[in-house]
């Protein structure tokens, strides 16, 4: 399979180049998956099913004009004639474009290849085992797996390939209404013995779920959020905070940082390309370096530069994708071991995840979210019970600023569940966050 | 291309009773310019195929863009594959006998418009850029344009054949100003179906002048007052409001517990159709298909489900959920033709589809004259609730204070916070036709893999008492 999809990839690349005419440039990228899906509820299948998937991006460029057309290849013969069609149609539409002043292209040919074949079972036997380990309980979850390729391809020779078996089983094992555990398990080799322990690990948490729960009320209590609680905070500054356009356009949530305001020194967050899973090219064929610092000890570092914003506002692009948001965010580990994070929080709440974050000022930094899943109340540095889902509302210069105590040692490797369009390769490494403090509001 | 598909599928076979073929084959152009600059511009044709099957038992499907015949029947093969697999591990015991075979044909009606040039669009986005350009705090200037047609085929081996088309013609544009640490934005959107002639009633022409000025007023607005009060909400930012409060909680999915691992559950609990006071007697809630330009509009649903309106909520009580034919058998109740997928490479799912709420008999002067003290707000840009949809806090773009029955200006970081139980019951005034605006967003996202889908809501201004309003960071 790998090596037929990245042949016919650059096949039909190079049948593409060939059709160039003087004075074009063009640009091809591939985004395609062979994935498996089953959709668990009450340990049992809600929908299973197969998604083989694979667009073709055309970018045609001639005298600084430029225009893309983005179509699905049906993996046969009729490919090359429906591509040569539309990049007749591209073709076609940069007669009547003015020139293009934000343009930039990778001339330089920077050829790459990522290639890492995961030992994963049929979809049908994992299935079978998560119904099997999962039955008597109240499972819901999603099982995603299989090849994710990305390729890119251009006039200038340069070739790039990455070609991933992963697989994702992200789930949650409910007691009542909304209290559950969410667990999750992710990676390249399937182990079913791992599994097996996670399900085990998640239905004893849900012991400490069946105590009484407490309705807290509004008001300001000490926190640890775990790194998937952590996750949504860095998840919600992902939307546009490091971007280069949204920097120069004054519309970052960190846009109080430009005159002056910190984080917490404990805090420096980079882009880690090395780090992560995602490809090392954007979609326009720019390599990306493998680390760009995106706060630093608290300072304002680098931001996320486009070639499109390279150009607009004369800076260095550094391979981010044309939302630029991170795709490998890093934030460095602190000096607390995860194992005493219930003591160092001595009375407050555990927050195992957050949900549905949102920006209630932006330019001020300020986020409102809800808690979910396992978040409990703890009382001398031992969980006493679990808190029904509580709303908080607070600055990002407290939360990871003055607020914060410090960041555990420990990080976890967080794969991206999300599935829009396409299976992710984001990842995000994280570790716990203890806060002196955190605002909350209904 | 229909007709070639309808002949691949009669050779088509498989050992499951039921099985079926969606074929969506759509095409995107995405024009846009920026800072009078014109974007590069996009165009996408998307063409694949969703097979499902249905055994005794058990779902399975397949999709794949190979069309030929021997692609579509893998694809079928995998998914009834899936079905066998699935016959003794389903949460659901799946009968093939409970799907529909539908006959129909919905075809996108002939412009009444001429059509309009690349050119000639460029210039409409062209004209509203620069006429932002009204002060030197204007920090950026976007207008857009998304022109998509999707033709749908849906056939059934127990003779379901429905083909479905639709045309969206879809203006954007937003403008920001900043001053110092302190920015603000203006949006405006038309998410309706239609074609070229949708732009002339959309307001998109003048746009951008009036959100370049409406953002320069917010910059030097004071922020918006703290405290429980009265909220007059406009249409556009009712659009979140039913969203959020009203359909998903109502999505007989979440009910059934699919989405509790993603989405979340709801508060509302199957035990309350036909009883529960959802609001005030003056809600009135409608699944809607049927209203032509609203964006989710359609005859058919995924599954083959004719499309009707239907009560959700009459004069406050509950009635019946959002719930396609699967999730009805489950559930063993009345629900609605709302099974929907976002495209042929997913399967179907509860969706909205065009929720609403009924106008009322007020006028706006009159709402507004009822207010010793509040703020009326428009124009979503901020949204959170927690995972049953009770708890939710929304903020907009635009804010006015209401004192003593009267507008007296501009309030920045409009944004207010409650519960949904509660909330709908504070409704105590509800907008007449004159007040009544259609409105859809492209965005909804939900489903284990992901679907963002496009669902429209149409409402007229809606009073609420004595709701918990804030501002911004100052506040």
């Amino acid at each position: 399979m790998s090596s037929k999809m990245k042949s016919q990839f650059f096949e039909l690349a190079d049948a593409l180049v060939r059709e160039c005419r003087s004075g074009e440039t063009l640009l091809c990228s591939l985004s395609a998956e062979r994935s498996d899906f089953v959709r668990f509820n009450k340990a049992l299948v809600r929908q299973a099913g197969t998604v083989e998937q694979r667009y073709l991006t055309l970018r045609l460029i001639r005298e600084r004009r430029q225009a893309s057309a983005t179509i699905a290849l049906a993996g046969n013969t009729d490919d090359l004639a429906f591509a040569r069609a539309t990049l007749e149609r591209v073709r076609e539409m940069l007669v009547h474009l003015p020139e293009d002043p934000w343009l930039l292209v990778a001339e330089t040919p920077a050829s790459t290849t990522t290639e890492r074949r995961g030992r994963i079972p049929a979809a049908e036997e994992v299935m079978q085992q998560v119904v099997r380990d999962a039955k008597g309980l109240d499972f819901a979850g999603f099982y995603a797996a299989g090849a994710v390729y990305r390729g890119f391809a251009n006039s200038y020779g340069q070739r790039n390939w990455h070609e991933v078996d992963t697989f994702n089983l992200d789930w949650s094992l409910h007691l009542r209404a909304d209290k559950a555990v969410k667990e999750g398990y992710a990676g390249f080799d399937w182990d079913a013995t791992v599994f097996k322990a996670k399900m085990e690990r998640a239905a004893q948490q849900l012991e400490l779920l069946d105590r009484p729960p407490v309705a807290l009320e509004p008001g300001e209590y000490r926190a640890y959020l775990s790194p998937h609680a952590l996750e949504e905070i860095t998840g919600l500054l992902s939307w546009g905070a490091f971007s280069a356009r949204s920097r120069a356009t004054r519309q970052s949530a960190l846009l109080r940082m430009e005159h002056g305001e910190r984080l917490s020194s404990k805090v420096t967050l980079a882009e880690n390309t090395e780090g992560g899973i995602a490809p090392l090219f954007q979609q326009d064929g720019f390599v990306r370096p493998p680390r760009v610092t995106l706060i630093d000890k608290g300072a304002l570092g680098e931001s996320l530069v486009s070639p499109r914003s390279a150009r607009e506002y004369a800076l260095q692009a550094n391979g981010a994708n044309s939302a630029e948001s991170p795709e490998s965010l890093d934030l460095a580990a602190g000096e607390l071991d995860a194992s005493d994070a219930l003591e160092a929080l001595d009375s407050g709440l555990y927050i195992g995840n957050l949900w549905y974050l949102n920006y209630s000022d932006r330019p001020a930094g300020r986020i409102t979210g809800m808690t979910r899943f396992a978040t409990f109340r703890v009382a001398g540095g031992r969980i006493t019970a679990p808190v029904n889902p509580l709303r908080f509302d607070d600055t990002i210069y407290r939360v990871l600023g003055e607020n914060l105590v410090d960041l555990t040692r420990e990080r976890e490797l967080l794969l991206s569940t999300s599935t829009y369009d396409e299976r992710s390769t984001s990842s995000s490494h994280l570790p716990g966050a203890l806060l002196s403090s955190l605002r909350f509001t209904l | 291309m229909t007709d070639i598909l309808r002949k691949h599928f009669q050779r088509l076979r498989s050992g499951a009773p039921f099985w079926s073929l969606r074929v969506t084959d759509e095409s995107r152009e995405h024009l846009a310019v920026r800072q009078d600059t014109i974007e590069p511009p996009r165009l996408s044709t998307d063409r694949g195929a969703m097979l499902v099957a249905i055994t005794d038992g058990g779902y399975g499907y397949c999709a794949t863009s190979d069309l030929t015949p021997a692609g579509l029947q893998a694809a079928l093969d995998r998914a009834t594959g899936w079905a066998d697999a699935t016959r003794t591990a389903s949460v659901h015991r799946y009968d093939p006998r409970e799907m529909p075979a539908p006959k129909g044909e919905r075809l996108a009606a002939a412009a009444a418009s001429p059509s309009l040039s690349r050119s000639e669009l460029y210039d409409l986005l062209a004209d509203e850029c620069r006429n932002a350009r009204i002060d030197p705090r204007i920090v950026e200037r976007y207008a857009a344009l998304e022109l998509r047609r999707v033709d749908q085929l849906y056939l059934t081996n127990t003779g379901g054949d429905v083909r479905q088309q639709f045309v969206y013609t879809v203006p954007y544009a937003h403008v920001t100003a900043n001053e110092g640490a302190e920015t603000q934005s203006r949006t405006f959107l038309d998410a309706r179906q239609g074609g070229f002639e949708r732009l002339a009633d959309s307001g998109f022409a003048g746009c951008g002048a009036r959100l370049a000025g409406e953002a320069l007023q917010i910059l030097t607005a004071p922020n918006c007052p703290s405290g429980r009060m009265d909220l007059l909400l406009m249409p556009d930012q009712m659009m979140l409001q039913i969203h959020e409060s009203i359909g998903h909680p109502l999505e007989l999915d979440r009910i059934l517990g699919d989405e509790r691992n993603y989405a979340g559950t709801s508060f509302v609990t199957r035990d309350m159709f036909g009883t529960y006071q959802y609001g005030s007697k003056l809600l009135n809630v409608t699944f809607d298909p049927t209203i032509s330009d609203e964006v989710a509009s359609y005859d058919f649903d995924d599954d083959g489900s004719a499309a009707e309106k239907v009560w959700l909520i009459r004069e406050g009580v509950l009635q019946r959920p959002l719930g396609g034919r699967i999730s009805q058998a489950r559930a063993a109740m009345a629900g609605t033709a709302n099974s929907r997928a976002c495209s042929w490479n997913r399967a179907p799912i509860d969706r909205m589809v065009n929720l609403n709420i009924e106008p009322g008999s007020h006028a706006l002067d009159e709402m507004i004259g009822s207010v010793k003290r509040g703020v009326l707000m428009r124009s979503n840009v901020s949204w959170s609730i927690d995972d049953s949809r009770n708890k939710f806090q929304f903020g907009c773009e635009w804010g006015e204070l209401i004192e003593d029955g009267r507008l007296k200006g501009v309030v920045k970081n409009p944004n207010y916070r409650g519960v949904s139980a509660d909330f709908w019951r504070s409704l105590a005034m509800v907008g007449n036709r004159d007040t009544f605006e259609v409105h859809g967003t492209l965005f909804c996202g939900k489903g284990e893999p992901n679907q963002v889908i496009h669902v429209g809501h149409a409402a007229p201004a809606c009073l609420f008492r004595e709701v918990e309003v804030f501002g911004g960071q100052d506040e």
